[in-house]
């Protein structure tokens, strides 16, 4: 796919999203939002998946560790054929698959997560079993930066560098905002890039919204051969609707009514 | 029992490089053979349990057959969320080894006693629970476990245990293992007490009480029809375990046989009271202090058998 038609996919995925976390009535649509450049350009040009045959043995492994932002990774996959799109008007729903945090019984999810701290420690296992058997897959975790509150994160960065997995990539949604307020004002994680870089890790910062930065960065990988790469993606929480960019408020709050129309709008004159 | 099963996961991993042996900083003396020998198919995680956890599931997930290996609670209560949502749910081929099982480490106190381990892994989906009760135990379910696919937990005890099983027998997940049979009273044992019960069922000979004792290493899947058999056999049924009496193998037996309709005189559970161990001890003697010692045993079993009979 060419820039253009990524940032349209990044467009058209989060007018998907719109529709279903508006019809669930569910919550995650700002840590969904700042994730669809991110998610258009994995599935647009990098990741090395066969919708097909989800479990071919050497496709690369996408881990959604940040599991709460699942709609946006169903619309894509639906969007990549794995699944007939209409299953996503089931989002949430009684009886569906789709569950409101990733769940690995969907065709192409890797693994299910909801509980964060979880996904980095499975993809280093996963990873270190390409390095063994000489597999020509990689590894990509997309985390939260709430998510690095966790020790497991810590535990496995730990590992990630002293066995030099340079075939596993985290990328960190870099929005600042978590669930009941800033980054911050919470836990705060500056110096970020030095923490990553003190673990033996090589780090990229990005503007994540930028489909060009992020497909230079995700097309040079590892960023030096036998380290761990880590990308931090300067993200915005809600990113495409004016009233839900930065906004706390946006972790849980669904749109409905007024709210619903006027971000329809605003991602359809885009 | 830890080296009849090192032994084995060895001799096994030999001869299939997708068996991988994760330890979590642990197994001084124990698992340096393996390491030695196999280093491609051995990982020391260090002191990092919840990413132990997740890194064996990404190698099961792989492909791989992977046995994790620690202490007491490390390597269950300690990552306990990793095993429910990434071991269990993904169905994924972990085994997880805990040495140490019951008071195994004794004087090491209450963090390092695995009493709670077996009623929690009990309740997770997916899980086979495995407690053998002597080396020979430990060694044929070592292999069973290698051969099941999906989630096991192997509780075990530490190092020289005496052998209990003299005869041979046919060992299979979900099967208890008959050991003597008695029409007063039935012992059902998991784990490395069956020798106590054993020894228990002797003294009750010579003071001309017949009790059968049953080994049953599987908690789950239990062994229910060897559950309802001996309950048509006999009218008293103990079970007995180094655990907690709360929901470990006196709380699976208990379900089945109040579910069953079946009335006995007397259903007991021989177990560790709902409390912390707060003293010094080695395994022997914290044993009797929670009377799971055979003398004690004995003593609770003849005295209810020959309550009953006034």
């Amino acid at each position: 796919m060419q820039s253009q038609e990524l940032t349209a996919f990044a467009r058209h995925l989060r007018l998907r999203v719109l529709n279903m976390v508006s019809q669930a009535k569910s919550s995650h649509i700002g840590g969904n939002y700042s994730i669809a450049e991110l998610i258009a350009v994995l599935y647009g040009t990098i990741l090395r998946v066969d919708p097909s045959n989800p479990h071919w043995k050497n496709r690369d492994r996408f881990i959604l560790s940040k599991g709460h932002a699942c709609a946006i990774l169903y619309a894509a996959l639906a969007e990549k054929g794995f699944f007939s799109p209409d299953l996503l008007d089931t989002f949430y729903q009684n009886g569906s698959l789709l569950i409101g945090h990733v769940s690995h019984h969907v065709p192409g999810v890797e693994i299910s997560t909801g509980s964060l701290g979880h996904g980095l420690p499975i993809g280093v296992g996963m990873a270190l079993d390409g390095k063994r058997s000489h597999s020509p897959y990689r590894v990509f975790v997309l985390m939260s930066d709430g998510e690095c509150d966790t020790g497991t994160v810590w535990e496995a960065a730990l590992f990630a560098h002293h066995h030099h997995l340079d075939n596993l990539t985290v990328i960190v949604d870099y929005n600042k905002i978590q669930s009941l307020d800033r980054v911050q004002k919470t836990l705060d994680l500056e110096p970020f890039v030095d923490k990553w870089r003190a673990f033996g890790w090589q780090v990229h910062e990005i503007d994540g919204h930028d489909i060009e930065e992020i497909q230079s960065a995700l097309l040079q990988l590892p960023i030096i051969n036998g380290f761990p790469s880590c990308i931090i993606a300067h993200t915005i929480k809600g990113k495409g609707v004016s009233f839900m960019e930065n906004e706390v408020l946006w972790h849980y709050r669904s749109p409905q009514g007024e709210e619903f129309d006027a971000a329809l709008q605003e991602l359809q004159s885009i | 029992m830890r080296t009849a099963f090192i032994n084995t996961l060895l001799e096994a991993a030999k001869q299939d490089e997708r068996i991988m042996l994760v330890v979590g900083d642990l197994g001084f003396g124990v698992t340096a053979s393996f390491a030695n020998e196999l280093p491609g198919q051995y990982v020391n995680a260090g002191i990092a349990e919840q990413n132990m956890i997740g890194l064996a599931v990404g190698l099961a997930l792989s492909g791989k057959i992977v046995f994790t290996y620690s202490i007491a609670n490390f390597p269950t209560i300690r990552c306990l969320e990793q095993i429910r949502n990434d071991v269990c749910y993904h169905n994924a081929n972990v085994k997880i080894v805990s040495i140490g099982g019951g008071l195994s480490y004794g004087s090491l106190g209450m963090s390092h006693h695995a009493v709670e381990d077996l009623a929690i892994m009990r309740i997770l989906p997916h899980m086979t629970v495995i407690a053998p009760g002597d080396p020979v135990e430990t060694a044929l379910a070592t292999q069973a476990a290698i051969k099941h696919p999906g989630p096991v937990y192997l509780r075990l005890g530490r190092a020289n245990e005496p052998v209990v099983h003299q005869k041979t027998f046919n060992f299979q997940i979900g099967r208890a293992i008959p050991v003597c049979t008695g029409k007063d009273a039935t012992l059902i044992v998991t784990g490395g007490l069956l020798q106590e019960a054993v020894l228990a069922a002797q003294v009750l000979k010579t003071n001309g009480i017949e009790v059968g004792v049953i080994s049953m290493p599987t908690l789950k899947p239990l062994d229910v029809e060897a559950v309802l058999a001996v309950s048509q056999r006999t009218d008293r049924i103990f079970t007995l375990e180094e655990h907690s009496i709360l929901g470990g193998l006196g709380g699976a037996v208990a379900e089945i046989l109040l579910e069953s309709g079946i009335r006995l005189k007397c259903f007991k559970r021989l177990g560790l009271k709902d409390a912390y161990t707060t003293v010094a001890g080695e395994q022997t003697y914290l044993k009797e202090v929670h009377g799971l010692d055979s003398q004690s045993i004995a003593r609770v079993i003849e005295a209810v058998v020959k309550q009953g009979e006034k």
